[in-house]
């Protein structure tokens, strides 16, 4: 145990640094500094209310559409600014790299941590318009735990692949903006699951993001959230290949920035 | 000194490719694996075969030119970038970072830099609370921590990281041309740290251009040269090599790449022979050369240059400016030329030009760069060109009643 905190010790220090680091100087030189990270999403919610809920009623038939909504983009925009944040991450951080011998991993490590302070008090909100909405909590609430750790884990290990590949393919960036707009259409988000033919919607849900976005909306805004349980008719089972995809990219994705983290240095 | 190995360097070789052959992008990468063909890349050999090792509690100097591959060498001790061939093993508690500064962010104020830096260099935040005053006041920027750094001067932000570097707790130190920067008065702080270092029998590896440190702190050197170590040993040895190197070097170049041969020329009326340093001490620098006369020379004059070791001309002088009356030479006859100056050099190696002239100073009889060299050392060092003796007097002159 002494012997681990050792070898960890000066990883978890620079952590540390970096995120408080990248929060410094997220919200810097604006007035209301970290206000923004509570306005950004009530402003979208209001956006969203209107837009969405009120003018072009996508949501009929799903109790508390707007928080459903918010949860849902939330959540995505948690993920988006975790990879596309860290296609760039190693390579903007050249200068460090080539005059001091760090584990790389912590650039983006402290990157998603940053990403996930912000989800947390992005909740803070969805759950004042929870209360407002009158949206009562069950025990089943606590199992956004476990998904918001898939959440965190799938986009970390993408995140790792991402930042390691951009060192030798610059092409990425574009790469995976387009990615992700092509994603954020074959997720759920917008619209509801229940408009999309069913053969269809059984292949999106085995996506993880729509898999853990839908199941946290069922644990925290309504259980009439179409699930990866109740379209596959209750197969237990089908949960294991979502779960299983997350898996096997995180460990190619570590595997792989492993054994490119050696060479960043003289590659950036 | 005890005989462990700190480092020891084994058959090192660094290649890379260059850029503009690397795939660098998907079109790039399926480009290459449809023509299949990569033997376009070129590879550059950074480093070939080095071999050297540091005995524990040595201050150990590399040398080298720029591009000598010096700084390729120490990013590989400093394991940021890894061996082609062979490797390095390392005894003790290597420091990481082999700049000043790593991490400082313009966009955060300096007490904000100092734990970020201090994070880079491993220590916690309760560490650098701790030694938090001391370097404030070691960097004399008492007034100006909560400021931003990208309102520092330039001077200020290597004060800091200095401060900064200076608490680093570690058997081995990475030193790379810090004195390159700085003021009289920041040199002076680096200096004293690295007596320090010495006096804790730290490991110190030490790379400079600057061969009068290297003389002074390193007590054995490696000169690195296109890839290659080319001399190993003493740090005077190699502190000598090194000078004569960089200053044949320099003459070839401004000759247009002529070669050593070309440092002496003229039409051999008058010809230099054995020239000499007659004495050297602290207070005077005496040194002559025997003249020959090939042909009757009606109006010579001898005139000499010093340069230091970067091949700046520090000063000279002839027989005219000096209103010495030469007497005309007529064919075989011999003298000696012997000049006399005070020694108010600093520190340092230093070459003399020697000249012979005649037609009004116009025709060079024989004109021999670099036909001496000698080294000086004092027991004062200042980071000046010269160091005449100077007194100082602070005297009470008034102003309070006693």
């Amino acid at each position: 145990m002494h012997k681990l905190r050792q070898r960890y010790r000066y990883s978890f220090i620079l952590l540390k640094q970096l995120v408080k680091t990248d929060f410094k100087l997220r919200y810097q030189g604006s007035a209301l500094g970290y206000l923004w990270s509570l306005l950004r999403p009530l402003f979208l919610f209001v956006i969203l209310y209107f837009v969405f809920a009120k003018f072009l009623k996508f949501g009929d038939g799903i109790p508390h559409y707007p928080q459903y909504l918010l949860l849902g983009i939330l959540l995505w925009n948690y993920f988006v600014e975790v990879t596309s944040g860290s296609v760039g991450a190693i390579v903007g951080k050249g200068d460090l790299l080539r005059k001091i011998n760090f584990p790389k991993y912590v650039i983006v490590l402290a990157g998603s941590l940053a990403a996930f302070i912000n989800l947390l008090l992005t909740f803070v909100v969805l759950g004042i318009f929870m209360a407002i909405g009158g949206i009562g909590l069950t025990w089943h609430a606590l199992l956004i735990v476990p998904l918001v750790a898939e959440l965190f884990i799938f986009a970390l290990g993408l995140a790792f692949f991402l930042s390691a590949l951009y060192v030798r393919y610059r092409d990425m960036t574009y790469i995976w903006e387009v990615i992700i707009q092509a994603a954020f259409y074959a997720t759920p988000i917008l619209y509801l699951m229940s408009r999309v033919p069913l053969e269809v919607g059984k292949v999106m849900v085995l996506n993880p993001m729509a898999q853990i976005i839908q199941d946290a909306r069922y644990v925290l805004i309504t259980p009439k959230t179409d699930t990866i349980y109740n379209l596959w008719g209750g197969d237990r089972w089908v949960w294991a290949i979502p779960l299983s995809v997350v898996l096997v990219v995180v460990a190619l994705a570590v595997a792989y920035f492993r054994s490119r983290s050696k060479y960043f240095a003289e590659e950036v | 000194m005890s005989e462990e190995i700190a480092i020891k360097v084994d058959h090192v070789s660094k290649d890379f490719v260059l850029p503009h052959n690397k795939v660098n992008s998907v079109k790039g990468l399926f480009m290459s694996l449809a023509s299949n063909r990569n033997k376009t890349e070129e590879t550059q050999h950074a480093l070939k075969d080095i071999s050297f090792e540091i005995k524990k509690g040595e201050f150990f100097g590399i040398v080298g030119r720029n591009g000598s591959g010096k700084s390729t060498m120490l990013k590989i001790l400093a394991n940021i970038y890894q061996p082609t061939k062979g490797g390095i093993q390392t005894t003790g508690k290597l420091v990481p970072f082999i700049e000043l500064g790593v991490g400082f962010n313009p966009e955060l104020t300096g007490r904000e830099n100092v734990f970020l830096n201090g994070a880079m260099l491993g220590f916690s935040e309760k560490e650098v609370e701790a030694m938090y005053k001391d370097i404030v006041e070691f960097a004399e920027l008492e007034r100006f921590m909560d400021q931003k750094l990208k309102n520092y001067s330039s001077g200020m932000q290597v004060r800091l990281a200095f401060s900064m570097a200076t608490r680093a707790e570690a058997d081995i130190l990475l030193v790379d041309e810090v004195l390159a920067v700085g003021d009289a008065d920041f040199q002076r702080k680096c200096f004293d740290y690295f007596k320090k270092l010495k006096k804790d029998k730290k490991t110190v590896v030490f790379v400079s251009h600057d061969m009068t440190a290297v003389r002074e702190y390193c007590d054995r050197a490696v000169m690195i040269e296109k890839s290659e170590v080319i001399s190993t040993g003493s740090a005077d040895e190699v502190a000598s090599k090194y000078t004569k190197m960089f200053l044949q070097e320099t003459k070839a170049l401004k000759d247009g790449q002529e070669s050593v041969d070309d440092m002496r020329w003229g039409d051999e009326t008058l010809i230099f022979s054995s020239p000499t340093i007659e004495e050297l001490d602290s207070k005077k620098i005496i040194f002559s050369a025997t003249v020959t006369a090939e042909r009757d020379c009606a109006d010579p004059s001898f005139g000499f240059s010093l340069h230091n070791s970067m091949g700046e001309s520090l000063l000279g002088t002839n027989t005219v400016l000096q209103k010495y009356p030469t007497k005309p030479f007529v064919k075989g006859q011999k003298s000696l030329v012997t000049w006399q100056l005070p020694n108010i050099l600093a520190e340092g190696d230093y070459t003399v030009s020697l000249a012979a002239l005649y037609n009004g100073g116009l025709t060079p009889a024989d004109w021999w760069e670099e036909s001496l060299t000698f080294s000086i050392k004092k027991e004062i060092r200042t980071p000046y060109k010269v160091q005449p003796d100077v007194q100082v007097t602070v005297e009470k002159i008034g102003g309070v009643k006693n």
